[in-house]
């Protein structure tokens, strides 16, 4: 009983969270050189509010979205029943350590084995919420980690513009403003590829969309 | 709230728009069965819109005055979101612009909702003008000040202020008109937005010259002026459902059609300098709420004041 009430919680909390995101930032979502159809990808997006991924997903066709997870801190997470509650039975998130030191599980492998049971990842590359001026922070390795791991994954460039002006950092209540999500033509690592170039190209693929948006 | 004239006035939308979907379906049939044209992809996407907002028009005015001004304060939200998307704000208006969505706009619709015209026809325009800019001035940056305050001002002024004015109608009082008050509201919509699609006909039959061509490259001389007379012509035939003769119809009807090209007009060229084609994107066909609403938002308050000035007992 405990269980079925608990994933019903976790429909009704998913719905009230993205209404209130439709609410907000009317969010539209520009397919650019991709469709929107229900084919397993993995999205990377540029990371300015803790908001991000939940318009992300809220962007997403139904049928896309049932089956993405987003890729979150564990470390933010997991800090209290509630966040527990919303992080895990919500949004299903893959929960990844950002601690070396104190992390018991690979990240690259727990995403490698959510692409595995079939599902689609949502992840930010920066790895941090870029709250400086520059458009993008430099990409941690964890994308092409991951892109080496599973070479035959579409990676989605997602440019998500002006969630920061809805809520800035360090503000408590966010102002309605139109947000838009541009999805990108997707990427597949080269096996000759070094680290280096292929997050730069990564990069600017995810800054292209910015220009064009 | 249902009059007998309002129920004509829905039937005869309501016949528009079937013979328009009709007409819509036919074209898709022979022109375009697989999608290949956009026009008219576009046209029907724009048809069923009208279905949609009609519909939402007439189940506000059967749940009477409550129902209007909620409607019409959700639309007002809706244009704020799109206006001060593309306003200059920066960190520091954070507080200003959370007062305009969630204070100021409430405010405006609850000072209309208890009839309080003393305050709502002054609130924005001078309450909000003067106390609004001190938000942003305590935060500490000048940079781009008055063009922020500025802009915030006009987007209130637009989105709330001159929006409100069309449930306002509600509020007059005519001899010999009383209960039949939201007639006045349809019949300025219908005027109005009749006036935006027989100008885009006309335009497309006859139009030739441009009447602002680094503006708007579909605003013609021909269309304005057969969309107007037209509009002017058919608002003017149902002059016995208002509160005036065929000769005040008529006059209103011009006043509220000009005012109506005006609105598309201005909000044309904020769109065209800050290099979109549509405030929006919500209403499939048309664009956002303002694009639809622009000719709505200019007419309304002269409509209001002009009504109220003759007409009015208040």
């Amino acid at each position: 009983m405990i269980p079925v009430l608990r994933a019903f919680a976790a429909r009704v909390t998913g719905l009230a969270i993205s209404t209130f995101a439709r609410f907000m930032t009317a969010p539209r979502a520009i397919w650019q050189g991709i469709e929107p159809v229900p084919r397993q990808r993995v999205y990377y997006a540029n990371h300015t509010s803790n908001g991000d991924f939940v318009l992300l997903w809220t962007a997403l066709p139904t049928p896309l979205r049932r089956q993405t997870r987003p890729v979150a801190a564990l470390d933010y997470w997991l800090t209290s029943p509630l966040r527990a509650f919303i992080g895990r039975e919500v949004f299903n998130a893959v929960l990844i350590d950002r601690r070396p030191e104190a992390r018991t599980e690979d990240p690259v492998a727990q995403m490698a084995a959510a692409l595995d049971q079939g599902a689609s990842l949502i992840i930010f590359p920066e790895g941090q919420r870029n709250s400086s001026d520059a458009d993008l922070l430099p990409f941690k390795s964890g994308l092409y980690h991951l892109a080496k791991v599973r070479p035959g994954i579409d990676l989605v460039p997602v440019w998500i513009a002006n969630l920061n002006r809805v809520m800035p950092k360090g503000e408590i209540i966010p102002v309605p403003l139109i947000c838009t999500l541009t999805f990108g033509a997707p990427l597949r690592i080269d096996p000759e590829e070094t680290k280096d170039a292929f997050l730069a190209r990564a990069t600017e693929a995810l800054l292209a969309l910015k220009a064009a948006a | 709230m249902t009059s007998p004239h309002l129920l004509w006035l829905l039937a005869g939308v309501g016949t528009i728009l079937v013979l328009a979907s009709i007409i819509g379906e036919v074209l898709r049939a022979r022109l375009s069965p697989a999608g290949e044209s956009p026009v008219i992809e576009n046209l029907n996407a724009r048809i069923n819109a009208w279905w949609v907002m009609v519909i939402c028009l007439a189940l506000a005015f059967i749940a009477g005055k409550p129902g209007v001004v909620l409607l019409f304060a959700l639309c007002s939200f809706a244009a704020l979101r799109e206006f001060l998307t593309l306003t200059t704000h920066n960190r520091a208006d954070h507080w200003s612009l959370v007062a305009c969505f969630f204070l100021i706009l409430p405010l405006q619709y609850w000072f209309l909702a208890t009839d309080w015209y003393g305050m709502y026809s002054i609130f924005i325009p001078v309450y909000a003008f003067l106390l609004l800019p001190v938000a942003s001035a305590l935060r500490g940056s000048t940079q781009n000040f008055l063009v922020r305050v500025s802009e915030t001002q006009w987007a209130l002024m637009i989105c709330i202020y001159c929006a409100s004015h069309v449930p306002a109608l509600l509020y007059l009082q005519i001899p010999g008109f009383e209960g039949r008050n939201v007639i006045l509201i349809a019949y300025l919509i219908f005027v109005v937005q009749l006036s935006d699609v027989l100008q885009y006909v006309w335009g497309k039959l006859i139009g030739r010259t441009r009447v602002a061509p680094n503006l708007s490259p579909s605003k013609t001389w021909e269309g304005l002026i057969g969309g107007a007379l037209s509009a002017t012509a058919i608002g003017t035939a149902l002059y016995w459902m208002t509160p005036f003769s065929p000769l005040e119809a008529a006059g209103m009807c011009l006043l509220i059609t000009l005012m109506g090209f005006s609105g598309g007009l201005v909000m044309s060229a904020i769109k065209r300098d800050r290099g979109i084609k549509d405030w929006g994107h919500l209403i499939a066909g048309h664009g956002g709420f303002l694009d639809r609403l622009d000719s709505v938002i200019f007419a309304a308050p002269i409509f209001f004041h002009v009504t109220r000035w003759f007409w009015s007992t208040t």
